[in-house]
């Protein structure tokens, strides 16, 4: 049966509250937006409620610690359905008393999960890496991104202990939201159509920092001086800086 | 007055040929002002050859008094010079790293009046940075030379990895091109400051508040080819250094021709050797993490490693006794040393045993090279077999399956450019 929910953690893990509440197994969460998919199916819609989603969180870190309860929700911000389904499938795994199925590499579910788990990771250190500041006049650091997972949430904590004396704003294009940083703390922001337009052709709109274009110009430059000629190999140059984010690379732009 | 891109032309480009990029191994945190480490490190970028950009690389000067051989910056050289003011660095490296191009600085320099006259305004950079800029960023210094032991010890106090290159794997070969320069002089500072590392490490059992010292450890890096040094020889002193002065990374860097004055150097034109050093960084590998040790890689008896195989395949084409290995039985130190399983793969296959013996299509889907790993192990529907497979014929059988995902691949395929 087809559960759908509000596409929040929170209402995965209450897809899981009434999955066992109600005593139904085969159960494939799916977002509202997925109803195509789930059409001339049996499906529920799952309402969002936070106490019953907090109890599962509970019982999970109870099962599994802390540390491995925090993977179903870098599963989560894969917004892979396979990955939710697999999700589903270990939870009910583990509250049916197999706390040590996710090592059992040899299930389908737990090796997909596993290296849902591992792409998520890889997406969150490009973005520790790929993000690129720039500097408007006045003194806000911004960055727009478009990251192949939902991963601004798990990179919040290193850009504020990090970049801790500036304030800074990171903005997912395609998520359209963004973590606002004002020096104290880290908040989420939607900017208007309007802004973002802005925010794209920065030279233009937004007054930069008058030395923030210099700074682009020796940055390239140290790019360029750095390589070595007679080591060029764009097949692993590409591997490592695949020409979807280039977009955003100041280097490479 | 040179303009600021100029300076940061010449001596970026200076200083490309130290390979060492990382950033990692340094816990430092962010007191209240900027920047922090990250233990595992982070590449900002990747330039066109492949290696990662994760510190700002300069030189201070290409100015230098001495002349080794292999070295754009010597005396004899006619190259454009530069040199920054302290000043300069620590704008660039603040900005770089505020903008989040980098995880910080790694700073060398020619040696201009003399070691510790270059050493100690390096050092103001340095302290400026932590001092005046709060700054908590990553700093990789390259020691000088033959300076100060006062000044080393000052400088550790303030950066996160020190390095200081051998150069030339043997002492003879360094002779050759580099008639000024000795390995003591290499060691000596490296023993200073690995003694002075455990003495902090000591003191901070006493007393909590004691500073940390080259918190990143200390490296090095030998220059591949320029000298006849084997294999063999390049990889005992390797081995040596790891053991003796508890180095974090040795750094193998295949020499690019940079003149055609010294007849004893390869010639411009020589394609530099990226495959050997690919093999050596594999050793390097195998003897940190995958329990090898160096005699059963390379000995008098094998001196070269093969370039054709990685050294993990060609050891066990040499020690047909070793397998098959029996994945759903063997010790997780038996697993990792067959062809074409890593250490993550084998820690899954470890873990899933335990939950049924694993089948060949499991394997394959675990993110082993199975085409590689399947004439070394054997799981449960693996079939009988009769005897052992002839060695030669394995090898002949990996070779001429083209795998497209093995890195040796992506080498040759770019050393035929030349
Ligand atoms: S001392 Fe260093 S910078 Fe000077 S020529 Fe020798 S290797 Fe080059």
């Amino acid at each position: 049966m087809y559960y759908l929910f509000d596409g929040t953690y929170l209402g995965f893990l209450s897809c899981v509250f009434e999955s066992f509440e109600r005593k139904e197994s085969n159960i494939i969460p799916l977002m509202q937006e997925d109803y195509q998919i789930a059409l001339f199916s049996e499906t529920r819609t799952i309402v969002t409620d936070n106490r019953k989603a907090l109890r599962v969180q509970k019982g999970l870190q109870a099962r599994v610690g802390k540390v491995e309860a925090m993977d179903f929700y870098r599963a989560f911000l894969s917004e892979d359905r396979k990955a939710w389904l697999a999700s589903f499938f270990i939870v009910c795994q583990i509250f049916s008393g197999r706390a040590d199925i996710r090592q059992d590499y040899g299930d389908e579910h737990v090796l997909y999960f596993s290296q849902i788990l591992k792409k998520v990771s890889r997406e969150r250190h490009r973005m520790k890496a790929f993000i690129r500041f720039s500097k408007s006049s006045d003194g806000l650091f911004f960055a727009l991104v478009e990251p192949d997972f939902n991963v601004l949430p798990l990179i919040s904590d290193f850009f504020r202990k990090r970049y801790a004396d500036m304030p800074w704003l990171i903005y997912d294009m395609k998520r359209k939201y963004g973590l606002l940083f004002d020096t104290r703390q880290v908040g989420e922001v939607q900017l208007s159509p309007e802004e973002v337009q802005d925010a794209t052709m920065p030279s233009i709109a937004i007054e930069m920092d008058e030395r923030d274009e210099l700074f682009q110009r020796l940055w390239k430059q140290y790019y360029t001086s750095t390589n070595i000629e007679a080591r060029k190999n764009m097949k692993l140059h590409l591997q490592h800086v695949p020409r979807r984010y280039w977009k955003y690379l100041v280097e490479k732009k | 007055m040179q303009r600021i891109e100029e300076k940061l032309k010449i001596l970026a480009d200076a200083a490309k040929y130290d390979v060492s990029c990382s950033s990692s191994g340094s816990t430092r945190k962010n007191n209240g002002g900027i920047g922090d480490a990250s233990t595992s490190g982070i590449c900002h970028t990747y330039t066109e050859d492949g290696r990662c950009v994760s510190l700002l690389k300069i030189l201070l000067t290409n100015h230098c008094i001495y002349d080794c051989a292999f070295c754009v910056s010597r005396k004899s050289n006619d190259v454009k010079r530069a040199a920054f003011t302290v000043e300069e660095v620590v704008d660039l490296t603040m900005n770089f790293y505020r903008r989040n191009y980098i995880e910080g600085l790694f700073l060398s320099s020619g040696i201009f009046k003399d070691a510790d006259f270059t050493m100690e305004r390096m050092l103001r950079i340095v302290k400026k940075l932590r001092q005046e800029e709060r700054y908590n960023g990553y700093i990789h210094l390259k020691t000088i030379p033959g300076a100060s032991e006062e000044l080393i010890k000052d400088a550790g106090l303030y950066v996160d990895r020190m390095s200081i290159n051998l150069e030339l794997p043997t002492e003879a070969g360094l002779k050759l091109v580099a008639p000024e320069k000795d390995h003591e002089s290499v060691k000596k500072p490296l023993a200073f400051v690995n003694e002075q590392m455990e003495s902090f490490k000591e003191e901070k059992k006493l007393i909590k508040h004691t500073p940390v010292f080259v918190p990143a450890g200390q490296s090095t890096q030998m220059v591949i080819g320029a000298t006849p040094e084997n294999d063999f020889e390049i990889m005992q002193v390797a081995d040596d250094f790891y053991k003796n002065y508890k180095l974090k990374r040795v750094y193998y860097s295949g020499y690019i021709p940079i003149n055609n004055e010294n007849s004893l150097l390869p010639q411009i034109g020589s394609a530099p050797p990226l495959v050997r050093e690919n093999r050596l960084y594999q050793t390097d590998w195998l003897l940190r993490f995958y329990g090898f040790r160096l005699d059963e890689i390379l000995n008098p008896q094998h001196m070269h490693l093969d370039l054709d195989i990685d050294p993990k395949l060609s050891w066990a084409l040499r020690n047909p006794h070793f397998f098959p290995v029996d994945v759903n039985t063997a010790d997780f130190n038996a697993i990792i040393r067959i062809p074409g399983i890593g250490r993550q793969s084998a820690l899954k296959i470890v873990h899933a045993r335990k939950f049924g013996g694993l089948y060949t299509y499991q394997l394959q889907k675990m993110g082993i090279a199975y085409n590689r790993a399947k004439y070394f192990l054997q799981c449960v529907d693996t079939p009988f077999r009769l005897g052992n497979p002839s060695m030669e014929h394995v090898r002949s059988a990996i070779l001429s399956e083209s795998n497209s995902g093995n890195r040796r691949q992506a080498v040759t395929g770019q050393l035929t450019l030349f």
